[in-house]
Order: structure tokens, then sequence, then C-alpha cells
């Protein structure tokens, strides 16, 4: 019979030379299974004396626990290699392009709108509409529009009727909130808007614009000057400086156009294509409402006064995207659309 | 506008050789859109020179050989093509090196055999314009007036010759409110303002009181001035020169024209447009010999007369239109047009001077209604004070006289009915501080506004009484004034704060909801697009829906830009599908899209306006876009708008679609949204589209009134579900829709849930038939379902189903 050193040896060399899970199995069953080595040499302690069997099983349990202890490290080496193996043969090409369902887009007129809305929302304005076909009196009269002003021309303004058009720009919606709100009144107006223009690169018949109104009593022009600046530097960049200068609208004095230090080329760089070397590329007219479209909402003239602006969007999502021909957003071809996640 | 600086200074004496003119004038009002540079140093080397013999080229015969002197330098040959030299003349010669615009560089050489040692030059090739060139020379050399024609300055460079060093001129964007600065004057008396520097129209002293040694008879008594229609002409001054010779203007009247934009032409129209450009008041001329009875007067036409103007052009004229007549017929259209019978000519000796203000809505009338824009209409059409003629009737004859185009004779005839007064405005400094966000003082108001001439007294109480000056027709009210003290108090020094308030933003569930189905559409795969409002009435044809009343009731415009864009949509689909079929053609190989806008309706409303609704209609091809895409972004679309499941109803009788693959969608409770459907082969071949195309448009109004997008928690289940799959047999035409609704019924309250998880027609599955596979989900909200409870409840169903479809379990 095997002495347990033996037997430790020999299961030992058989153990490091296993190299399945089965076969380290098949060496715990010659071992240790109910007819296995170790389990015979335990067993064979009852034919001891006494005073043997004690040393003796202490060796043959030492024995067991020592190959069960090799098993088990044999056991977990192989189980190791194994999961490296399978990993390995998992690998897959991270370099394939990467596979979701296409999203669609909003279009850039949207977008645009609702980031010029979103500001002047986080600033308390509320979003009022107006329809696209207005009443001549709201598009000129109610806007201080002289009765020969030549934008009310057939040649820049298209008519439904002697009395109706499609509006020209969306300060009726001020004539509209006027006459229907109290003060204070807070309110931007986006919406489309036509003149006759004929389409090409920077003309369109259709465009959209944003309108602001503000009025409420101690409303001044330096409110009027800081929030279209607070307004600037959101849309454009914190660094955008803006200037005021004097312009005419009929339904504000005085009046201003806005212009935004040019973002295009950082300061007067000559050659730059947007502000022409000036530095400054305008963004929206504005001015203190006249007094006389105050009177329309029937308000007190002295009590009350306000400021307002409208912006082109297409003019500032060209502006601000660099797009070169404001066609682009009503051929409504995929191509672009897309561009803008 | 186009103004050389130098000549605004002539009246600003203290401002000359301002750096930062430009900008200040910007920020003042008057925006300046360039400044171009005459004689900026970028053409060199060309010089005075002198024909001294002009030849034929003897192996061309267009081409001539010119000797030209220019100076010390021996005379050079150059060979030119233009034809309007000849001997004697005295051009800008560009010598061997010089650089022309564009930075061209002249060589020696030689042309036709014959030796060309330079080239000689056209206007336009020293920088000015086609537009401003004098005619004879429009076309070829530019042969150099009067003032250059002298020995001693030959070979000089052309451009000190001609005084144009350095010129700048700036060309101003002036609104439709600031008539007085289309004219020198007005500008100037801007630039005053800004820098702060007094006005000073020296050299305009006018010259009436002059004895005439020739015709002792003042022209008051020489000619009767008399006006018929006062409404129509605040005032009419003539005045009378004599002894005129009709030449060419000295170079200086030239110079200051060309650079103004004008074409010089001879002296007595130079003049005119001169003093036009300088003081905004356009002048006419007759010659005196062509009117008769001595007398003018103003006054309409008859209604079919008929007039020829100065440009040869025969018109028929309008009851409104304010004629000039002599004692028998009209000889001018008031301030539009010369005639051509009072024209002045080469021979003319006698001239008679108009200086008039006709009113702005006499003269925007005349000249739309019989097309003609003249820089006099455009001017008085904006408005021209009845203060400014005897200015520039004076000024006329001052120039007249000083250039020697002749004399002029003492005295005029000005009929003025009602003289012009200065305004007294009442500006309260309070009021302007309440608008500006200043806090100016009566004084420092006051000082402000006389920068501009304006005149102010202080009254009590902080007020002032302004009175500006007459050629200020644009200030009424005490907000104009205001205007005018920010301005020149200067915009960049007001305040830059944001007004306190409480006000909070809202919008319209409407608005809001957009802003949420632009997203949710977009997630699913649709790109939104944008298209006109004002679509072609043949749209609704293309998609079939032109017998549809409702999309035919078309808002019309009456002055489209073509028929394309001559009525208002009352359907976005047609433009979708055009959009549709734009991307197919650009080899988009699939597409989704969507668009939610306005339709109008030709029902007008208490406005008197047509009824606008907002509707959502959204399309596509490809493999994601069939059919049962676009249902199911409906169904999203309503689930995600708390109404509720969308029934689909199929339609067979709707011409835009395929008879057989469209529905209109209602809601549970039977409303109607709108219609979806594949589009009909008809349609596809209209817009020329080999793919099929699926789309719907519903009622974009009626979703977002009907939305709840409120939701009520549901508890989560306690007891375990019990699922069950049935694969069954139907006819083909059975409706899946009614199969589920048997199934629903039938089940009843356990059945939480039933769904389709496939479709199979083929092998196994007889003629005619198709096999359906639902899942269903059992559950009891109160305990634990037992196999027994579902297998009852699946009896109830499959008998159902037997019973009212004919549709049996499947064998496998």
């Amino acid at each position: 019979m095997k002495t347990p050193e033996e037997i430790f040896a020999e299961a030992k060399a058989l153990v490091e030379s296993a190299d399945t899970p089965a076969a380290v199995e098949e060496l715990r069953i010659r071992y240790l299974g109910k007819k296995g080595e170790v389990t015979a040499l335990l067993k064979s302690m009852g034919g001891l004396a006494p005073e043997e069997r004690k040393s003796f099983g202490m060796q043959a349990n030492k024995l067991k626990q020592d190959v069960e202890a090799l098993l088990e490290a044999k056991q977990g080496v192989l189980a190791e290699a194994g999961q490296g193996l399978r990993l390995a043969a998992e690998r897959i090409d991270v370099t394939e392009p990467g596979r979701i369902y296409e999203p669609g887009t909003k279009h850039m007129i949207t977008i645009t709108m609702d980031e010029i809305s979103g500001i002047f929302m986080r600033l308390g304005y509320s979003i009022t509409e107006g329809p696209e076909v207005e009443t001549v009196f709201n598009n000129f009269d109610a806007l201080n529009a002289a009765p020969d002003h030549p934008s009310r021309d057939m040649s820049d303004t298209f008519y439904i009727t002697e009395d109706t058009l499609l509006r020209t720009h969306t300060s009726p919606v001020q004539v509209r909130t006027l006459m229907s709100q109290e003060p204070p009144i807070k309110v931007i107006s986006p919406g489309r808007c036509f003149r006759t223009d004929t389409p090409d690169a920077t003309h369109s018949p259709m465009f959209h614009q944003v309108e602001g109104l503000l009025v409420d009593e101690g409303v001044t022009m330096a409110d009027l000057k800081g929030t279209l600046d607070l307004f600037a530097k959101r849309m454009f960049g914190e660094e955008m400086r803006t200037r005021f200068r004097p312009h005419f609208f009929p339904f504000t004095e005085p009046s201003a156009e806005v212009d935004v230090s040019c973002f295009v080329c950082g300061g007067s760089a000559p050659s730059c294509r947007v502000c022409r070397g000036s530095g400054w590329i305008e963004i929206l007219g504005c001015g203190m409402v006249h007094p006389n479209v105050l009177k329309v909402g029937g308000l007190d003239t002295d009590r009350y006064t306000g400021f307002a602006f409208g912006m082109g969007v297409e003019r500032i999502a060209m502006l601000k995207h660099g797009i070169d021909d404001i066609r682009l957003f009503y051929e409504n071809d995929i191509r672009f659309i897309g561009q803008f996640y | 506008m186009l103004v050389p600086i130098t000549w605004m200074e002539e009246y600003v004496p203290g401002g000359v050789g301002k750096e930062d003119v430009a900008e200040r004038m910007t920020l003042s009002g008057s925006n300046v859109e360039g400044v171009k540079t005459y004689g900026d140093g970028s053409v060199t080397g060309v010089v005075l020179g002198r024909l001294d013999d002009v030849w034929p080229h003897p192996d061309s015969d267009h081409l001539l050989l010119c000797k030209a002197e220019v100076g010390a330098d021996e005379a050079v040959q150059i060979v030119t093509g233009a034809a309007n030299v000849k001997k004697g003349d005295y051009v800008p010669v560009a010598m061997h090196g010089a650089v022309l615009p564009g930075g061209l560089k002249i060589k020696k050489g030689k042309l036709r055999g014959e030796v060309s040692d330079g080239m000689l030059c056209s206007a336009q090739e020293l920088g000015f314009s086609d537009k401003v060139v004098p005619l004879a020379c429009k076309d070829g050399i530019w042969i150099l007036p009067e003032e250059a024609r002298q020995t001693a300055m030959l070979g000089k460079d052309i451009f000190e010759v001609l005084g144009l060093v350095n010129v700048q001129v700036i060309e101003f964007e002036i609104t439709p409110n600031r008539p007085d600065c289309l004219s020198v004057h007005g500008l100037a008396a801007e630039y005053a303002a800004v820098y702060d520097l007094p006005l000073d129209l020296v050299g305009m002293g006018a010259k009436d009181d002059t004895p005439s040694s020739t015709r002792p008879q003042a022209a008051e008594n020489h000619i009767k001035v008399s006006i018929a229609k006062p409404e129509h002409c605040s005032r009419y001054i003539a005045r009378i020169a004599e002894d005129i010779v009709i030449k060419e203007s000295p170079w200086w009247l030239q110079k200051k024209l060309m650079l103004s934009g004008m074409r010089p032409i001879n002296n007595i129209v130079d003049i005119t447009n001169y003093v036009m450009l300088e003081l905004g008041n356009p002048i006419h001329a007759f010659d005196i010999r062509q009117l008769a009875g001595g007398e003018i007067n103003v006054d309409t036409a008859k209604a079919g007369e008929k007039f020829t103007t100065l440009d040869g052009v025969d018109r028929t004229l309008y009851e409104d239109t304010l004629l000039i007549k002599d004692g028998e017929r009209g000889v001018a259209i008031a301030g539009v047009m010369g005639g051509l019978n009072s024209e002045i000519t080469d021979d003319t000796k006698t001239i008679l001077i108009e200086a008039a203000s006709f009113s702005k809505d006499s003269v925007r009338r005349t000249s739309k209604k019989l097309g003609i824009r003249t820089e006099a209409s455009s001017r008085f059409e904006k408005g021209v004070p009845a203060d400014l003629p005897k200015m520039a009737a004076d000024r006329v004859c001052q120039l007249i006289e000083l250039t020697g185009a002749g004399t002029a004779v003492a005295g005029m005839a000005d009929c003025y009915p009602v003289p012009q007064e200065r305004m007294e405005i009442m500006v309260r400094a309070s009021r302007v501080n309440a608008v500006l966000g200043t806090s100016l003082s009566a004084d420092e108001i006051a000082g402000v506004l006389a920068r501009l001439g304006i005149g102010t007294e202080i009254c009590e109480g902080g007020a002032l009484k302004a009175s500006p000056p007459l050629t200020r027709i644009d200030l009424l009210e005490e907000i104009d004034i205001i205007e005018e003290v920010a301005r020149i108090y200067g915009y960049d020094r007001l305040g830059t704060t944001i007004h306190a308030d409480e006000a909070e933003a809202s919008m319209s569930k409407s608005w809001e909801l957009r802003s949420i189905l632009r997203d949710t559409l977009a997630g699913l795969g649709l790109s939104e697009i944008q298209t006109y409002s004002f679509v072609s009435p043949s749209g609704i044809a293309l998609i079939g829906a032109d017998r549809d009343a409702d999309k035919a009731a078309f808002v019309k415009l009456i002055n489209p830009l073509g028929e394309e864009n001559s009525v208002m949509r009352t359907t976005l689909l047609p433009s979708l599908v055009e959009a549709l079929a734009r991307n197919y053609n650009h080899m988009a190989k699939d597409c989704r899209i969507f668009e939610v806008g306005n339709t109008f309706k030709n029902h007008i409303n208490e406005e008197g306006l047509p009824t606008e609704a907002l509707s959502l209609c959204a399309g596509g091809y490809g493999d994601a876009a069939g059919f049962y895409f676009f249902k199911g972004c409906i169904e999203h679309m309503f689930k995600k708008f708390g109404l509720g499941e969308p029934v689909f109803e199929p339609i067979s009788d709707n011409d835009t679609f395929h008879p057989g693959r469209c529905a209109l969608v209602k809601d549970a409770a039977g409303a109607l949204y709108g219609v979806v459907g594949e589009l009909h082969p008809d349609v596809l071949s209209r817009f020329d589209i080999p793919e099929r195309i699926c789309c719907f448009e519903l009622d974009y109004d009626m979703l977002a009134k009907n939305a709840d997008t409120h939701r009520v928690y549901a508890p989560l289940p306690k007891y375990p579900a019990i699922l069950r799959d049935i694969a069954l047999i139907a006819d083909n035409e059975t409706p899946v829709g009614k199969l589920l609704e048997i199934i629903k019924q039938r089940g009843g309250k356990i059945l939480e849930h039933a769904e389709l998880f496939d479709v199979y027609r083929g092998k196994q599955v007889p003629e005619g038939k198709k096999s359906l596979a639902f899942g269903l989900t059992f559950r009891d909200k109160d305990k634990t379902l037992t196999d027994e409870d579902a297998a009852k409840a699946m009896a109830k169903i499959l008998k159902g189903l037997a019973d009212e479809a004919g549709a049996a379990l499947r064998d496998v």
C-alpha cells in the first residue's frame, strides 16, 4: 500500500498535468471519490492499533485536505483560463458603426425661434400669437404708419382685399395685445411674415420674426438697452457687445437698430464677409413704443411707457450658423434640415 | 445719399478733417453704409497729357494713333481704340509702368506694328461709375474739362490736376422721416450738431437786390404766378436769368456732381441739380420763350389730357395730375418732370427758374400713376418744406452769375398763400427723463437741442418750448423732440438696466403642445419642414382633392408673386408631397418629414379675416415609412396627448389615397381628427414619384384642445399574471381590429391586455386565410388567478371568435 506521501506526490504530478476541468474532476473521483485512494486510506484506519490510529489518522486527514486544496486550486486556474478563452473568442470590432434608429430633426427656424423665445421667457415674457392674415388697421394704421407710407404699396405688401393683407411684420400682435390686455404687458410674439420680395440668396417672400413688447409704469429706454444687451449676450455669447444706432420706425420713437460685435471675425477684419470690416452686425430693430400706438390700446401715455423690438429669425439663424442662402430654409432638403441636431 | 465729406465740411468751418466722422454720424442716426475714396493711391502713373496729333492707324480701320505731350518727357505715341479723341484734347495718359484699378499694369507694346507707349484712360478707369461720366466721354476717353487744359500741368499726376487726391465720399442711409437729410445742407446740420460746431451757410446769400443793367424790370413784373390748387402746392417761386450761354459747367461743379452720383449735362442743368443736392429742393428751368402769356399757374390737368414729357414720352394725364401751366397749356408735371415743349435748348437765352414746394401726396400719386420716378419726384414725395424755395431760387441765380452762365434778373415772383411758421412744441424735462431713463435738467436739454438749431424757451415747471428749424418738417410733437435729445446726447450714454417687474412667462396650450409634438415626432424619426403659406391653387388637383369644397375654398392674394404662390393653403399635403419628391430627386434613400402650420379657410370671422387653423401633416417613403409606421406615430401621439386609443376607420372613397390603404382617424368618442393612408398611384404619378408614399394630415387645433397630458398613477399589480398565446386561422378579409374587439369583450374584466404579435400567410395556411397570433395577459387585481380561471376566459374568447368572426384555433 502507498504511503500518504507517495499518494500526495503522485496526485500532485497528475493534477499538474491535468489540463481540462473534466480531467481534474476525474482525479477528484480517483482520489476523493467513494472508492478513491484517499478515501480507501482513511477507511483502512479501522484495522490499525489504537496507538497507531491517531497519528495515521492525522496524516490521512492532512493528505485529504492537501489533495482537495490541489484540486481546488487547479480547478480555479482552469476556470479562469476557460473564461479568458471564451472572452477572447467573443471579441467584437468596436470600429464598426454604431446602430440607432435614426431620429429626425426640428427645422432650423423652429430651433432658432425656440432659442430666442426661451431667452425672453426666462426674463418673464409670455408667448402670444396672431394671425398671418391681418387687417390693414392692425398692420399699418394702428402702428402709426403714415397713410402714404411706401410699405403699404402693392409692390411691398401682399393684399387679400382692400382691408386685409398678409402681415408684413409681427408688430400687429402688439396692437392686438394692447387692445386686449391691461399693463403690465410683457409678451413676445413669434411668427410668419410676408413681403413681396422675389426669392434670392438674401430675400424671401415669407420669413419669420420674433416681436417683443413691454408696457408698464416706469419703462425707460435704458431698460430697452439693458434687455437687448442681455439678449445678445445670451444668444451670441457673453463676450458680445452691443451698440444702439438711431433709426426710424413709425411705431416707435426714439427708435434704434441694434448691432452686435462681429462674432464671425471677432473684431474688424477688413475682409470679413459678414461685418465687412465694420466690426458690427445688425441684428434687430427696436424703440420706445410711440404714444400714438399706446393710445390705440386706450392707455394713459403719461402713466405708461413701453418698448418694443423685432428681429428676423432667418437672419439670426443665418448669422449664427453661417448659412449663406435664405432659400435653403424653404427648399426643405433633408440634407440641410438634418444638419441641425 | 452720396456726400463728399469736403462738401459737407464747407458749411461747418470748424469741422474739417474729423477722423471719426463715419462712426459719429452713424451713432447719431445718419447711418453710413460705406465710404468710397477717390485717388487713394491705388492707381498710379496716370498723368495729364495733350494730344498734339491724332491720325488713323495705317493697319486698322478702327484704331487711332495719338501723339501725346506729357510735359518734361518726350511726347509718347499711343494707340487707342476710342473714337472720341481729337487733336488738342487734354486726356489722362497711363504711362509705361502705370497701375490701373484691379492692379492692371500698363506696359509699352506694339499694336498691329505701331508702338503704343502707354494708354489713354476713361473716367471709369479712374474710379467713376458709368452713370456719372459725362455722356460725351461715357464710351471713350475722358476728354478733360477746361480747368485741366493747362500746358504747365502736362505730365502731372492726374488726381492732383483734378483735385481728386484722397477724396472721400460717404454713402448715407437716410430714413424716410428725414427728407432734410437728402441734402448736403441737412447732413451738414447733423454734422455740426454731432460735433457741437456752428453751422455756417456762408456764400449762400441771395443776390436778388443786385440791380440788373440789362433789364430794369424786376422778375415779378415780368412773370405772373398763381396757384389754383394750394392744397397741392404751398409755394411757387419764379426767378429769371438772361444772357444764358449753355456750355459745360466748371470742373469744381462737375466734380461735386460726379462724386455725388450725378452726371454733368450742361451748366444750367448742372446748377439746378447742384442746388437740389445742396439744399434738397428740386429745381426746374424753363425756356421763357416757350411760356405763353408770361404767366405760370399751378393747376390740375383735365382727365385724358395729353402731354409730352422732356424724355419724349407721350403721356395721358389724370384729373388729379398737378400740372404747371402757362397762359395756354401744360408745361411741366409738377414735381415730377418737365415738358418737351418748354425744355432748355442750346440756343436758350432766358430762363425761368422754378423753385416750389409741391405736396407729398400729389407728387407721390402722380409719379405712381404715370410710372415716372425722378430725383425730383422722390424728394417731393418725402416732403420739401415751403421755406426752402426762396433760398434755393436765390442760390441758383447766384451760381448762374458765379459760373458765368448768365445774369440774374432782380426780384422774384413768389406765390406763398400761407407762409409757414416755426412750430412751438412743449417738452417736459420730466417726460424726457421718463422715456430715456436720464436725469437731464431743462437747461441741459436746451443745450442739446441748440446743437440742432432747435430754439428753446424754458418755461415754469421744467418745461421747454422748442421751435425747430423750418427744414425739420419731421418734428411735430413732444416725443419727436425727445428722440432728438436722445440722438444728440448719445444712445451710448443712456443707461443699461432691466425693468423690474413680477411678470411670469406663460404660453398657450397650443404653443406648448406644438413644442412637445415636434420633439415627439423628431424622436420617432421624422424631420420638420417649413413650406410657404401661399401655394398654387393647382396643388389640390395634384393630390386629387380638387372636388373637396373645403380645400377649394381658397383665400386669394390680389397681387401674388406668381400663380404658384397665389392662394393661401387649405391643406399642407401638396407642399409636403412636393418636398418628398424633391428629396427623392436628390437621391435621399428614405425620407420622413412633417410640418405643423396654418391653413386658411375662406370663412370670414367677426374681424373680417379668414379663419386660420393649425394642421399637422406628415409623410414619407422608404423602408421604415409604411402605413403602419405612420399609424404607429398617430397612436403614439394620441398616447402622448392623453387622447385614448385612436380608432382607424377604413375608407376607400378618398381620391388622394389608395382605396385599400386609407383610414379616417377618430377618437373613441367618434370625433374626426383626420386621415392616414398610402397615396393613390395616380397622385404619385402626378408628382412623378416611383416610390410608395404614406402620410397623414390631422387637425392640430383639435389635438391640442382635447389633449390631456396630466397623468394619474395606476397602482402596480399585487398579483401575478397568466400569459396565454393563441394562434388563429381567419379569413383574409377579417380585420384584426374586429378580432381584438371580440377578444376584449369576451375576455371580461380579467383580460388585462391583448396584442397581435404575428401575421402569417402562406405554407400551411389555406388559400384566402391568414394565421394570426395574439398574446393575452390575464390578471385579477384582487387575487391570484388560477389556471382554471384563465382557461374559462380562453374558452369564452375562442367561442366568441368562432361565432362572430369564423376564426378558429390553428392546429399546430
